[in-house]
């Protein structure tokens, strides 16, 4: 079993699988943190985000703009605040949509198995096979920018890491005697699976799903950069990196340095409560069985 | 024998090239007690679960109560059992015709597996686990009446209702199982090595209480198991199989007081007790498998 | 082989006075356990699960659960096992003292072939070569009645019981002076536990080993050991030479247990039930652990717990319980 609720993480990310309880509560407190900020954007920006103040433009924190302004006088700050919404916001759609349909799909496949887990298992390997960032640069191509196409394609590339740990989850879960039961009492198919198989697996899948939220957010963020991501003016990380290479140049990297740091310190922060959690079912389904 | 409630007949099985279930027959009286005997690779277990449809048999029939269970000739894999089962031959079609169906099948066969400590669902509560199937079953019934009366009925409290699986005892949780078999009212109970994991003192409560069931309730049994002790003390009836095939049936204690096959003789030898020699044992074994392996052409 | 060694000292294992205590629980779990197996000599632990007889064995390889603190005697071949460092207990575990599971596919690396699985620890130990290991595999594997072609093979090649086979040739490689063997045969058909148990024997007799056989069967620590010790929550509450506490059990769980017991030549119907359940390691008790369950218990069951006794008239016997005295006892002989 426990090889099995092995969360799939990309290879840099291996060193992180740290599950030191004090480094998870910090994590788990600044994720929570920037779920507030994020709800509370709009009281928390000190200033109108998109508000130019070019005689502030490029200087260093001061006191009307705390981490400085942009290359066009907007306040870096109120900026951050208010991309948070967009850096949750499209990691959060990517997951829902990708951990529905994941389990969707693997539990049919596990369960169903014959024909059905054929097709579905490889073409799920066809999708593994395809880059996740080129394939919303193809939606984006196909159906303009915006935050629609990048959040498709990527939940549609997202969708293979969850449905193939579901189906491993739901093969072994099929082995425990309890469904067999459940079977034999009359129950439909639909409701073991719903009632009992994916409230069981849930738990492992939940874990999967944290750390591709981290994965799906530097993505999203990538896309934004390159200008494929969130329309101009909304503002958003990834599109702040890109605002800040400028004024990089000109000697004020801080309105492009706050947000990455913003990307990676959430990203980290997500990675480790997902494996956190990842490795606290895997030790519970030690004890239980 | 009286009118049979289970009839099995001609049942086969083949996994691959091995023929797991090879031509076995029988029948169980309506409140009766059959013992299903054999080792490992004895098809034992293959039986009982094409008995309760969690396999198809490739040939042979499953009755009860002369009514054909239909798990025969499909070749679907054991998931999508009871899909499409009715339609098309009943003449109901759709969704309610299948639950109907799905329904009726389950309250004519239930099973009580090995494993206390897997056959229940680690996050339900034994009370919700119990209401759970008297809602499928009897939805028109007082359940926590119920729930109470079968808790009451396999020695357990309502204390137990509210606990989750992990909080019971080996003993206790497949007095659970039990319970929740029975809650669904069969006409046959089907009891695969149920007390094989337990030990001998909870074991012997165990067996105790399958036997009071029994009497109390009318409910047929057919008990597959390694154990012949276990079989001379809650079977009526046995079948002896070897290789998916039965060698040897009878009456219990004909059969094991005076067993005419040779292999019947080898496994009442094999328990351990006065006069037990395991060097004539393995002279026996080995003088089986050699007069099997020169009947066997190859 | 082993008896010039073995002449010196008089006992092969001999536990005395153990007591191991595990963190959150109210009693020790194992609370004054003695134990004695001579050379060459079976000696059966009986008991249900949470009686302690596995922690027992383990006891022997200094094998004890983290967090455990034990204290007492327990001495193999001689050698104190309590004391002994993490060196020491390598040794002993490589080359006095072996050990048989239940499940012999736990115990074997899969992904390896038989032959290195047998030769390995010798090898690893430095205390053969590799040809010197191979031919002492070869000998086993004839021993217990397998062909040289099986050290080729993968373990998923081969049944449970030939499984079992290779795990007792590979116990014993380093020609050990004791075998702890813990339930070796409840994961095998019946026919095959006889032949196992006739293997036991065989290479017993051969080799002069001092086996310790724990089993939850009474029935069978009866027919195959020289003397069983029957144990009840932490404590042995019987030892006595096999058929006579069989015959004429003189502790009331001892006569329970093969009352509750379905056996061939027993009445059928009904078993007699031992009721209630083990007592829970987080309770303190007072008297005998068994009173709230025995048909026979007294107040003073309750109130204080009973000294081990010799049992009258019966050599290397005891019992620990007040009533033995006074009580009539049905045992597995008074059948039909």
């Amino acid at each position: 079993m426990s090889t099995l609720t092995l969360v799939r993480r990309r290879p840099g990310f291996r060193a992180l699988r740290v599950s030191r309880p004090w480094l998870f509560y910090i994590c788990a407190g600044f994720a929570a943190m920037i779920v507030v900020v994020a709800l509370l954007a709009p009281w928390l920006a000190p200033a109108d985000p998109n508000a130019s103040d070019l005689s502030a433009a490029l200087t260093g924190p001061s006191a009307a703009h705390l981490l400085g302004a942009d290359g066009s006088g907007r306040d870096t700050l109120s900026r951050l605040i208010l991309g948070s919404r967009t850096a949750l916001l499209g990691p959060a759609a990517v997951v829902v949509f990708s951990t529905t349909l994941g389990v969707a799909v693997g539990v049919a496949a596990g369960w169903r198995g014959g024909w059905l887990d054929s097709v579905l298992s490889r073409s799920s390997e066809l999708m593994l096979a395809f880059p996740g960032l080129l394939l919303a640069i193809l939606f984006v191509s196909l159906y303009g920018t915006g935050l629609v196409a990048p959040i498709a394609a990527l939940s549609l590339a997202y969708t293979p890491y969850v449905s193939r740990l579901a189906r491993g989850l739901t093969l072994a879960e099929r082995q425990r005697p309890y469904l067999a039961a459940y079977r034999v009492q009359g129950f439909s198919n639909w409701t073991i699976c719903v009632r009992h198989l994916i409230p069981n697996i849930g738990p492992v899948i939940l874990a999967q799903s944290t750390v591709n939220f981290g994965y799906a957010l530097i993505d999203l963020a990538a896309l934004s950069y390159l200008g494929l991501g969130v329309p101009p003016l909304t503002p958003d990380w990834g599109a702040m990196v890109n605002d800040g290479q400028s004024a990089m140049l000109q000697g004020q990297p801080l309105s492009a340095i706050v947000p990455c740091l913003a990307i990676v310190v959430t990203v980290v922060a997500f990675n480790v409560v997902g494996e956190h959690w990842a490795d606290r079912v895997a030790n519970r389904e030690d004890a239980r069985s | 024998m009286a009118e049979p409630v289970l009839e099995v007949s001609g049942l086969r099985k083949v996994f691959g090239s091995q023929v797991a279930v090879d031509d076995v027959s029988f029948a169980v009286a309506a409140g009766g007690s059959l013992g299903v005997v054999g080792e490992s690779g004895s098809g034992k277990t293959t039986t009982a679960r094409i008995i309760v449809g969690l396999e198809h048999a490739d040939a042979g029939v499953v009755r009860i109560d002369g009514r054909d269970r239909d798990h025969v000739g499909r070749g679907a894999r054991g998931a999508d059992a009871g899909r499409g089962r009715a339609v098309g031959r009943s003449g109901r079609s759709g969704r309610s015709g299948r639950r109907a169906e799905r329904l009726a099948r389950a309250r004519q066969v239930q099973m009580v597996f090995q494993d206390p400590f897997l056959s229940l669902d680690p996050r339900l509560p034994i009370g919700t686990a119990l209401t759970e199937v008297l809602r499928l079953h009897h939805p028109d019934r007082d359940h926590s009446a119920r729930v109470t009366e079968l808790l009451d009925q396999v020695g357990l409290g309502t204390r137990e209702a509210t606990a989750l699986p992990r909080g019971l005892s080996g003993g206790q949780r497949q007095r659970v199982a039990i319970a929740k078999a029975l809650a669904v009212e069969p006409r046959v109970l089907v009891l695969d090595e149920a007390v094989a994991a337990l030990d001998v003192s909870v074991q012997a409560q165990i067996l105790n209480l399958l036997a009071d069931l029994r009497a109390e309730l009318g409910i047929a049994y057919v008990f597959i198991t390694h154990d012949l002790g276990v079989v001379r003390c809650v079977t009526d009836e046995v079948v002896v199989m070897r290789r998916g095939a039965i060698v040897e049936r009878g009456a219990t204690e004909t059969v094991l007081a005076d067993p005419s096959h040779s292999y019947t003789r080898l496994l009442l030898e094999s328990v351990p007790g006065p006069g037990w020699d395991p060097q004539l044992i393995t002279a026996a074994r080995r003088a089986l498998a050699e007069s099997e392996a020169e009947l066997t052409p190859r | 082989m082993k008896t010039a060694q073995t002449l010196q000292t008089p006992q092969t294992l001999h536990i005395r006075g153990l007591r191991v205590s595990l963190p959150g629980t109210a009693r020790p779990v194992l609370d004054g356990v003695d134990l004695e197996v001579g050379a060459g000599q079976t000696v059966a632990l009986v008991g249900e699960s949470g009686s302690g007889k596995t922690l027992t064995s383990r006891a022997a390889l200094g094998m004890l659960p983290a967090g455990a603190t034990a204290s007492g005697i327990v001495e193999v071949d001689g050698q104190d096992v309590l004391t002994m460092d993490a060196r020491a207990l390598r040794r002993l575990r490589t080359t006095t003292a072996a050990m048989i599971f239940q499940d012999p596919r736990a115990g074997i690396n899969p992904v390896r072939r038989v032959g290195d699985f047998l030769t390995e620890a010798l090898r690893t130990n430095g205390a053969a070569d590799k040809r010197t290991a191979r031919k002492r595999a070869l000998v086993l594997l004839d021993a217990v009645g397998l062909s040289e072609r099986v050290l080729r093979q993968y373990p998923h090649e081969l049944s449970g019981g030939m499984l079992q086979r290779v795990m007792i040739a590979a116990s014993l490689m380093a020609d050990p002076v004791l075998l702890l063997a813990d339930e070796p045969t409840t994961a095998l058909d019946v026919t095959t536990q006889a032949e196992i148990i006739a293997l036991l024997r065989d290479l017993q007799s051969r080799f002069g080993t001092a086996l310790l056989f724990v089993t939850h069967d009474l029935e069978l620590a009866a027919v195959i050991a020289d003397r069983v010790a029957v144990m009840y929550a932490g404590r042995i509450v019987e030892t006595g030479p096999a058929d006579q506490v069989f015959a004429d059990p003189k502790h009331p769980y001892t006569a329970a247990l093969l009352a509750a017991t379905p056996r061939l030549d027993a009445p059928a119907g009904r078993l007699a039930v031992i009721p209630g359940r083990v007592p829970d390691p987080r309770t303190v008790i007072a008297g005998c652990a068994f009173a709230g369950r025995c048909a026979h218990a007294v107040d003073a069951c309750v109130e204080e717990r009973p000294e081990t006794a010799a049992v009258p008239d019966r050599s290397e016997a005891t019992v620990a319980c007040w009533r033995s005295g006074t009580l009539t006892l049905q045992g597995g002989a008074s059948r039909g």
